[in-house]
């Protein structure tokens, strides 16, 4: 990748997670944790891959992202503010009665998200059908879904897979945040879906594995989704949970709760030094 | 059709489905039952517009609501059990709650499924899927109105539960003549000592009923209630006000449907009487569908019954 994408990928990735961070803490609840491990594969979505407009959300033809593991939806949010769909100073609204930023992503309250989430396993179902009627009205747009590896527990995953690959959805592709915890725990310690190589190609997708924090990575896994024809793509992403937070990284119990005050100005004040250095 | 022919509910939606395709852009889901359900004859006409998504219900209900979500409006189809049942909370919240053009069109609804047996009848969908904040629930009486039905909701942007039956029942309306409106119920007979509010195959029955009253000097009301929500408050407070006692009769438990629903209704606008025909909090069980109407009560000679103990209940 061009050095100057990439420190301007590398720029919005570091702005995302405060968006996450400012949100997060002033809920005062919200899951930073698995918001983190998929910051830099939304930055790279929202500001390379994919066509979109802030301008005219509702875009026919665009392109489309479901959050398929909608607790994720601060950094859903956060790369929503970032991109102009609504102001960022709403991101500290997060959780609150009176903001359109619901704990889960909600189509019908907030510009820019594409479908309703958060209830495990039904999202990328949702994105099958939107690639289905892609398909069907003979468009070019292409649909991506994000799925916790903790969320391919669900038996609903592997049916819309079996679905996507039956149907030959090809311009459809699903991400597999692999950070490796849930919130009970490790998920080889919980149920462990893996191994999801063997499995997914078993399932009749085309497998692509990535370094969830490396752009070059990124951008190489998403353009051989995108040159694949006939099956859906599948990329495992290989993260790290509370990525970009020192305290926060591989530790389960930041999946779902909030920095206090002293831990908000830990995190912003390692986020603003890795923004200075870049 | 014509008046008199017995023919189900499901048979006349697959029809629908396949008359409606000829004018209308819209895609139709199944969940391995195309046979059953009758989105066969929709199959047959368009497979281009047809997917069938093998036996995965959540997963169906999903790829319907993107396909909603995309702009196409679109019907899934499977037995009530496993569509309002298995997919209740794919249906509550990928549908309901986004509030997507997604009709579900259930079929084998209630103990006519007859000799499968328990697992496969469904007494509890009416119950589900009237919590639902915005969504429609229609149970048709019979053909002539199943058909209008299809139509109306696949013509209206919205959610919308479908409720068909397996067993052939017979066609109450004029062709010619019927046309369906959404929320109003619809007098079929009028009368002044009770009213009978049915609903889907209950309703013949309560008309026979009707005449049964009628020979002992009892003036009964029909009320043919196709649609459940929004329910028809007018109707029935006018018939609350008019013949003071109210019956309900529906192949549905008599806990959270039509009876239920008529029941939450009259106790704030006019309290009458209340007596409710339906499935008395128990599971189904296999048999041909003349004796397990027997056996569960779902009779006109057990409308009869309970008419003459809700007027006898009159203040």
């Amino acid at each position: 990748m061009e050095a100057t994408k990439l420190t301007e990928l590398q720029k919005i990735a570091v702005k995302i997670r405060m968006g996450v961070i400012e949100g997060v803490h002033a809920a005062g609840a919200g899951h930073p944790g698995g918001s983190l491990s998929i910051a830099d594969i939304i930055s790279y979505l929202y500001f390379s891959e994919m066509k979109v407009d802030p301008k005219n959300p509702k875009d026919p033809d665009r392109d489309r992202m479901v959050l398929s593991k909608g607790h994720a939806a601060p950094v859903l949010y956060a790369a929503l503010a970032e991109k102009g769909y609504f102001p960022v100073e709403d991101l500290k609204t997060l959780r609150q009665a009176d903001s359109h930023l619901q704990g889960h992503p909600d189509m019908k309250k907030t510009p820019g998200v594409d479908m309703t989430s958060g209830s495990l396993g039904q999202g990328i179902s949702a994105a099958c059908g939107m690639a289905l009627c892609a398909k069907l009205d003979k468009k070019d747009y292409r649909v991506y879904a994000i799925v916790g590896d903790g969320e391919s527990e669900e038996g609903q995953v592997w049916e819309a897979l079996m679905f996507a690959a039956h149907n030959k959805l090809d311009n459809l592709c699903v991400i597999i945040d692999n950070n490796g915890l849930q919130i009970d725990g490790a998920i080889h310690e919980i149920v462990s879906p893996a191994p999801y190589e063997e499995k997914i190609k078993a399932f009749g997708c085309h497998l692509v594995t990535m370094d969830a924090h490396d752009f070059d990575s990124i951008e190489a896994a998403f353009a051989e989704a995108k040159a694949t024809k006939g099956q859906p793509t599948v990329i495992v992403a290989k993260s790290v949970k509370g990525k970009g937070v020192s305290y926060m990284e591989n530790q389960v119990k930041w999946h779902g709760s909030a920095p206090n005050d002293e831990q908000y100005a830990q995190a912003m004040a390692e986020l603003n030094a890795a923004l200075a250095a870049l | 059709m014509k008046l008199g022919d017995k023919i189900a509910t499901r048979e006349a939606y697959g029809k629908a489905l396949a008359a409606l395709g000829e004018t209308h852009d819209f895609v139709v889901l199944d969940a391995d039952l195309a046979e059953a359900t009758k989105t066969v004859y929709f199959k047959k006409a368009f497979p281009d517009r047809f997917f069938d998504c093998g036996i995965a219900e959540g997963n169906m209900i999903g790829v319907a609501a993107g396909l909603a979500a995309a702009g196409k409006p679109v019907f899934a189809s499977s037995f009530a059990m496993f569509a309002a049942g298995r997919a209740f909370e794919q249906i509550r919240n990928s549908v309901a709650y986004p509030h997507l053009n997604v009709k579900i069109a259930a079929t084998h609804a209630g103990i006519t499924v007859g000799e499968d047996g328990a697992t496969h009848q469904c007494n509890e969908d009416i119950a589900l899927m009237r919590t639902l904040p915005g969504m429609l629930v229609i149970n048709p009486s019979d053909a002539v109105e199943a058909q209008a039905a299809v139509k109306f909701a696949l013509e209206h942007n919205g959610p919308c539960y479908l409720r068909f039956g397996r067993f052939a029942t017979p066609v109450l309306h004029d062709p010619d003549t019927y046309s369906f409106e959404l929320g109003k119920g619809e007098v079929l007979r009028d009368g002044t000592d009770v009213t009978i509010v049915a609903t889907g195959l209950m309703v013949s029955m309560a008309l026979e009923a009707a005449e049964m009253l009628s020979a002992e000097g009892i003036s009964a009301r029909v009320i043919n209630m196709a649609t459940i929500k929004p329910l028809d408050g007018e109707i029935l407070e006018k018939a609350a006000v008019e013949t003071g006692a109210v019956v309900t009769a529906e192949e549905h438990s008599v806990i959270g449907g039509l009876g239920s629903a008529v029941a939450e209704t009259l106790s704030m606008i006019h309290p009458v009487p209340v007596y409710r025909v339906g499935v008395m909090d128990s599971f189904g069980r296999s048999g041909k569908v003349p004796p397990l109407l027997k056996l569960y009560g779902l009779t006109p000679e057990n409308i009869v019954a309970k008419a003459k103990l809700a007027i006898a209940a009159k203040r």
